[in-house]
């Protein structure tokens, strides 16, 4: 009987935890899972995402600043599986899709993440030494939140985030309660989140700072000799620092790899990025030679994208004598920065020297330091500047095609070659490769894109001026030569008719993985996108109230509609357990510091480990928002709640067991959190219509809807 | 002279206390007299106070030499100066920063004989015979405390004579601390105030086993006033606020955790700090407006930044006794000023929203400035012209339509999205003379009111409600970009709750057919004007924005010393003062705060495993309190969204040098771990030197830069600067 019992014991309590666990997670699955493809329509931001996954499918490449590439290409691999081929135009919220996209499969990686996240927030809930009914409880709560259904059923990322941080801790938990190699796991799991969204990063952050103090108690355990701390704290920056940045820039590598075709942002991108693009740029630059030289017929690109790329340009118009404010110009000939490819951005590169604008037999490059002269193709203006201000930013020097109308105005014509990105002294001037700086020999200006547009008289076309002041480090200093080739015709309409044929022949260049991953990480961090306010925006003070809700979806003749829309329950749960563990926190420092010891020092650290998961997280996660100035919406607070959904049940058990003493004090909590839990239930029953877009309610039954007058529902006039 | 008097003599008093409270060192336990620690001490009391003469006498020299020079406006002397005038002439302004430094310097100009009568209209404008020096040398007074604050500050902490004058002559051979200090700037001041209270925080904090006694009070009264002073001259003094409190919290967790006191002792102790600390500053900040309002009781330029009520104070405002019709009628020319606080006039101009940006009609928007744009004309919905005899009064529920005086334009609005407030309708100016459509009508409400009430001028709270769309005329207090002249944006809000964004007031009201009348505006008490101005102030700051040809610098090109700041001269035959750091002291405090933290990361992890370094407490402790500091003052500013200049980091380059100085003579005397005696002494004595010499040698190859060059610039041929110009960056 003895054996059989201490047998059957262990076999039972494995059984139930199993049971508990699949069950949450088939209730998980279903709840996210069904009817996936129901509405068949674009629902919000997948008018977003979806352009990049068919920009991946077409291996084309693009920059999305909202995040690294990960996410896109989970989505992507979604879509891949389906056989999407990337033909639909992701352009309005309610298209309908066409029966040849697998809608199912678009979502489907999506809500599967989203449905992890119910069993990991239970398996986390053990992993932080709590009872199999708290992870029931988070797992409960996590399970009817119907924001984060709407969230994980269409092609979002939010889902995929928080899956891949709940993964994180969870594996390090694992690891922490019994060593093994979860803590790999717990890296690679930290490498994805912020690879799927730069939110991720403020979650690894608090993970590493967990880490680095359970390390530092290590440090402090003097019965381990030092050998033995230094391979276990360079074990976990191995797992927990370099893994995570490895796979990073993994998944830039892919992302780059993968995407090798030109297109829509090619534009942003330096010369030599777009070199290296099939298509586009690289088409029209093969063959070209590489080193610059005298008799050189040439574009200039400025290598600022802002706030367009453009190329150095001059056109048979001169500067108004008197510009509207008064101020008086040279009246020489225009230069401006020309956005679109024309005949008149060809230059040709003089030696100030010599006569002639052909290319030697062989070709005298130019190198860092020569000083050279610039001749407009067409119309054989030199590129000329002066002490007359600019027309658009008077602090700074005029630039012009010199026209001499005999006034005692001497030509200024002489440019000195600076390379900025040169490796030696006397480096010669390449095609694409080499930024370079045009300093005007009498002035000691710089050539300069202003970026101010000009107004009527010079075509809304950009300001070029030459900038006296040494603020050197702006690249808006910077030219390159994006089309080249060698002058032969000395006769102006020969060269004319020169100017006007294509370009030739072939052979393409490569830049290194790490110069074009640098390139595109500057540029996504520094692109800014217009700052728009946007109809369901709101400010991180009002997702704690839900004072704003965001409409997803309406069907395109019927009142059946979809919004992101918590649920107000548990929303109000989570937001009272917030309030509490701080108090209970305050209450419990001060009387410990007084040498009162309300509870056993093993649940205190259980205690201080909660709240540095659930609150640091829900710190982490929502505290930065306040100080950014993006269009924020309230589906960025989701991974912020999901930590308090963690922190609620826990806090209960901690008050069931160690704060009520008397039994009928805990019968009236678990009482209580069973009326919770039913009423957590009952709301989500009555958002469902809201959350899965069907069944159709009437205008009445909307109305009723409405808890909150902020918020936003639509109805249809019949 | 006071407050030079605080800081000296205290000095030579505590010092017994202070050895015994620093050596006893630990958290809990209490000292048991000064017995064995006098020795300690004694060998440091003589040359401390010949050393504390030396860096006194060489500040103070440094600082004021040169003063007068050169003897035009430079740089934002053109503002504080022009504010210090204010001050004397009693005229109301408008300033992004709290009075106590504008007041400071007007009192000193007073006191030496300045008139006031100097408009400061742009930097470059020469003095003549103005008395300016007075202005200066009370700036660069303040300024030369600095270093000799610093002095005994990191003496306090490191208890190490070496540290401190490593400290003080970082600063006082600063290139950078001596220009920032010899013009008429509030940065001097501030720079004062904040290390006064740092001073008096670490002197308090040694007094902490002769609890309630006299020279504690005074320590905490000291800290409670100077931060009073920091935040009353800039908001920059809150970080110095947050380093107090931050320090005072860690003091009463400790004697919380101290169980020889009971809990009515730390009540005790609490109060204590909550009155020094919380209490006494802001009574003084409070007085400190108080008097800013008291003295400056005439009309200026700073008016239109308030509310009409706020207007009614000020001597020369038509606001001031104002005389006018009291009910709005049809007929009546008005300004109409939004009731959120610095919410401005509603205006518009002979300027059409761009093209994209809604329809494209003439700009509406709301003007903190008077201005004729801001005039309105009050029309019935069909009738043109009033009609002759009395006119008839304006009534809640009334259909009007306003015209803007100046264009002749109708205020309209339709369903296109607001500019800048998506949600928002636009709010445009529509048709001519008077001919528009139906979109053009409003109709009044009076919050409050019923019915047929009229309007009473100024003292009505009026919305104006849409006909066609039923939204309201509202003021989102966001700047429009440029082609919107960075005015704020009117828009026409369908959500109809009661805002002060929603609500206006009539201001000015000319109506020739109605008799004026005396009207006593409803005076606001002082609360509401401190807290009016506090808006006013922190709306103006986050709206500094860049201007077009001025360079935004970046808060981490300050500690590299990336670029200076021009304060005189462009070209070469001007006499150019430029801002730059001593990039030897600049570069040394750099890399002195890489040392710092790897030092401290090697101290605490020996400490972890056991083994006992000789200064680690003062290393973690002292040098912690100024890291703190440091990054109180720098880190804010990455987060900042207003312009920042270069010389936002000089309070954090004042704790960063002072961490060097606590750093290195740590490092120089820690030596002895891995040389033996004589030699470990050769090279703290070496490394000593070679730092003295390397500072002042360049502080004598870059003193032009404070104390003004002429001749060709630094890149051109024949200057006499030309090897100096060590980055491509700097503008001399």
């Amino acid at each position: 009987i003895c054996v059989s019992e201490m047998l059957q014991l262990p076999l039972v309590v494995t059984a139930q935890v199993d049971l508990l666990l699949v069950l949450v997670s088939l209730l998980a699955f279903w709840t996210r899972l069904s009817h996936l493809n129901y509405p068949n329509a674009v629902v919000f931001d997948e008018v977003y995402y979806g352009q990049f996954v068919s920009l991946y499918m077409k291996r084309v490449f693009f920059i999305d600043d909202s995040g690294p590439p990960l996410g896109h290409m989970i989505l992507a691999s979604g879509a891949y599986l389906g056989g999407f081929d990337g033909n639909f135009v992701w352009n309005r919220i309610g298209a309908e899709y066409p029966s040849t996209v697998n809608v199912w499969s678009l979502r489907l990686l999506p809500a599967l993440c989203g449905a992890l996240c119910v069993p990991l927030v239970y398996l986390l809930t053990l992993e932080l030494k709590f009872s199999h009914l708290s992870a029931l409880g988070a797992a409960v709560l996590l399970l009817l939140e119907n924001s984060l259904i709407v969230q994980s059923r269409f092609m979002l990322l939010e889902s995929v985030l928080i899956f891949f941080v709940l993964l994180a801790f969870f594996s390090y938990l694992r690891f922490h309660n019994a060593p093994s190699s979860w803590l790999i796991l717990s890296g690679v799991s930290c490498g994805a989140a912020v690879g799927v969204k730069y939110m991720g990063l403020f979650s690894y952050l608090l993970l590493l700072v967990v880490a680095s103090l359970h390390t530092w108690k290590l440090i402090g355990d003097k019965t381990i000799s030092h050998m033995n701390v230094c391979v276990q704290s360079v074990h976990r920056v191995l797992c927990l620092v370099v893994v995570p940045v490895l796979l990073y820039v993994f998944w830039f590598y892919v992302h780059l790899s993968f995407l090798n075709r030109s297109g829509p942002h090619d534009q942003l991108m330096s010369s030599a990025f777009q070199a290296s693009l099939q298509g586009g740029l690289s088409r029209i630059t093969r063959g070209q030679p590489l080193e610059v030289a005298y008799g050189s017929q040439v574009t200039l690109r400025s290598s600022v994208s802002q706030p367009i790329p453009c190329w150095l340009h001059s056109h048979k118009v001169n500067y108004p004598i008197r510009y509207d404010n008064g101020r008086g110009s040279s009246h020489q000939q225009q230069v401006t920065c020309y956005p679109f490819k024309d005949v008149n951005n060809w230059w040709i590169i003089k030696d100030p020297g010599r006569q002639q604008l052909v290319v030697d037999t062989p070709p005298r490059p130019v190198r860092h330091g020569d000083v050279i002269q610039l001749v407009h193709g067409m119309t054989s203006r030199f590129l000329n500047s002066h002490d007359v201000a600019a027309p658009m930013s008077p602090h700074t020097q005029e630039v012009s095609g010199y026209i001499d109308f005999n006034v005692s105005m001497p030509a200024q014509n002489l440019w000195r070659v600076d390379i900025s990105n040169r490796e030696a002294e006397s480096e010669v001037w390449k095609t694409i490769l080499s930024e370079v700086r045009l300093i005007h020999v009498n002035t000691s200006a710089v050539l300069k894109l202003s970026g101010v547009s000009l107004p009527d008289w010079g075509f809304r076309q950009l300001e070029v001026v030459a900038d006296k002041l040494f603020k050197a480090h702006s690249s808006s200093l910077e030219w390159t030569v994006e089309e080249h080739r060698y002058g032969t015709s000395q006769e102006q309409k020969e060269r004319e008719a020169e100017l006007h044929s294509p370009t030739h022949i072939d052979v393409d260049r490569k830049i290194s993985f790490w110069a074009k991953f640098v390139e595109l990480q500057w540029k996504m961090l520094t692109v800014k996108q217009e700052e728009s306010e946007h109809k369901y925006s709101s400010s991180p003070l009002e997702w704690i109230t839900m004072e704003t809700n965001i409409a997803y979806w309406l069907h395109s003749s019927t009142n059946a509609q979809i919004h992101l829309i918590g649920n107000p329950v548990s929303w109000g749960v989570a937001n009272l357990s917030l309030l509490a563990y701080q108090l209970l926190a305050v209450v419990y420092l001060l009387r410990r510091r007084r040498g009162l010891k309300d509870v056993p020092d093993g649940v205190w650290d259980q205690f201080v480990c909660l709240g540095c998961v659930c609150v640091g997280g829900w710190l982490v996660n929502f505290v930065p928002f306040l100080l950014m100035d993006k269009t924020l919406f309230l589906y960025h607070y989701l991974p912020a709640l999901c930590y308090l959904y963690l922190l609620s049940p826990a806090l209960l058990e901690h008050a069931h067991t160690h704060l009520l003493s008397s039994v009928t004090h805990q019968r009236a909590l678990c009482v209580g959190a069973l009326a919770v839990l039913l009423s957590i239930f009952l709301t989500y029953r009555t958002f469902c219509p809201l959350t899965y877009g069907s069944p159709e309610l009437s205008a009445h039954q909307l109305q009723g809807l409405k808890w909150r007058d902020t918020w936003d529902i639509l109805y249809r006039r019949r | 002279p006071n407050s030079f008097q605080t800081t000296f003599t205290p000095v030579s008093k505590d010092k017994n206390s202070q050895t015994a409270g620093h050596l006893a060192g630990g958290d809990t336990q209490s000292s048991n007299g000064p017995s064995g620690q006098f020795l300690a001490r004694e060998s440091i009391e003589s040359p401390s106070k010949v050393l504390l003469m030396l860096v006194a006498g060489l500040s103070f020299s440094t600082r004021l030499y040169m003063i007068t020079e050169p003897p035009h406006v430079c740089w934002d002397e053109t503002h504080f100066g022009k504010m210090g005038s204010y001050y004397i002439n009693r005229t109301f302004f408008f300033d992004v920063h709290p009075p106590l430094g504008k007041m400071l310097i007007g009192l000193a100009g007073y006191m030496s004989g300045y008139d006031g009568t100097f408009p400061f209209i742009k930097p470059g404008d020469k003095y003549e015979n103005q008395n300016y020096w007075g202005m200066r040398g009370f700036c660069a007074t303040l300024g030369s405390f600095l270093p000799i604050f610093a002095y005994l500050i990191v003496l306090e902490l490191s208890n190490s004579c070496t540290a401190a004058i490593i400290a003080a002559t970082l600063l006082i051979f600063d290139t950078g601390c001596i220009t920032i200090s010899q013009y008429i700037l509030l940065d001097p001041i501030l720079m004062f105030f904040i290390m006064a209270a740092v001073l008096s925080m670490v002197k308090f904090n040694q007094q902490r086993y002769r609890s309630f006694s006299a020279s504690w009070w005074l320590w905490l009264v000291l800290t409670g006033i100077n931060l009073a002073g920091a935040l009353g001259v800039k908001f920059v003094g809150l970080f110095v606020i947050i380093l107090v409190g931050l320090n005072t919290i860690w003091d009463l967790w400790r004697l919380l955790g101290d169980m020889s006191l009971s809990l009515v002792d730390i009540a005790k102790h609490f109060l204590a700090r909550a009155f020094a600390l919380i209490l006494l500053p802001v009574i003084l900040y409070v007085t400190i407006f108080a008097v800013h309002f008291v003295v400056l009781n005439k009309s200026g330029p700073g008016d239109g930044f308030f509310s009409s009520a706020f207007q009614s104070r000020l001597i020369g405002n038509n606001l001031h006794n104002a005389s006018m019709p009291e009910y709005l009628a049809f007929g009546s020319t008005v300004t109409i000023k939004n009731l959120r606080i610095a919410g401005g006039y509603l205006h518009s101009h002979w300027h059409l929203y761009p093209e994209g940006v809604g329809a494209r009609q003439q700009q509406v928007t709301a003007y903190l400035h008077k201005d004729y744009n801001n005039l309105w004309v009050v029309h019935r919905q069909q009738d043109n012209n009033s009609q002759s005899g009395n006119p008839d009064l304006v009534r809640h529920g009334d259909i009007v339509r306003l015209e803007h005086k100046e264009t002749t334009r109708n205020l309209h609005s339709h369903l296109h999205e607001a500019p800048l407030t998506k949600k928002h309708f636009q709010v445009t100016g529509y048709g001519i003379n008077g001919t528009g459509d139906a979109n053009d009508l409003w109709q009044v409400e009076v919050c409050g009111g019923r019915k047929g009430d009229p309007v009473k001028v100024l003292r009505s709270k009026v919305r104006f409600l849409h006909r066609a769309t039923g939204c309201v005329l509202y003021s989102s207090g966001k700047t429009l970009p440029k082609w919107g002249w960075e005015q704020i944006e009117v828009t026409c809000s369908p959500y109809l709750k009661e805002t002060p964004s929603s609500q206006w007031n009539i201001e000015d009201h000319i109506n020739p057919k109605l008799p004026n009348i005396s009207l006593s505006v409803l005076k606001p008490n002082f609360l509401e004007i401190l807290l009016e101005s506090h808006i006013v102030m922190f709306r103006g700051n986050s709206g500094l924005k860049p201007k077009d040809n001025e360079m935004n610098s970046k808060p981490w090109h300050w500690p590299i010393n990336y670029q200076g700041l021009r304060f005189s001269g462009v070209n070469a035959t001007e006499y150019r003062v430029y801002l730059l750091g001593n990039p030897v002291v600049w570069w040394i405090n750099l890399a002195s705060l890489g040392l710092y933290l790897t030092m401290v990361a090697v101290a605490s992890i020996a400490t972890q495993r056991g083994f006992s370094l000789e200064h680690s407490l003062v290393l973690v402790r002292g040098g912690g309190l100024l890291m703190l500091g440091w990054l109180l003052h720098y880190a804010p500013f990455f987060t900042m969204g207003r312009i920042l200049y270069f010389h936002h980091y000089f309070p954090a380059m004042l704790f960063s040098s002072m961490l060097t100085g606590l750093t290195l003579d740590i490092l120089f005397r820690s030596a002895d771990l891995l040389l033996h005696p004589p030699y470990s002494y050769w090279f703290q004595r070496a490394g000593q030197l070679l730092l003295l010499f390397s500072i002042l040698y360049s502080f004598y190859l870059f003193h032009p830069l404070s104390y003004g060059m002429t001749g060709p610039l630094a890149h051109e041929p024949g200057s006499a600067m030309a090897d100096l110009k060590w980055m491509d960056s700097w503008e001399f």
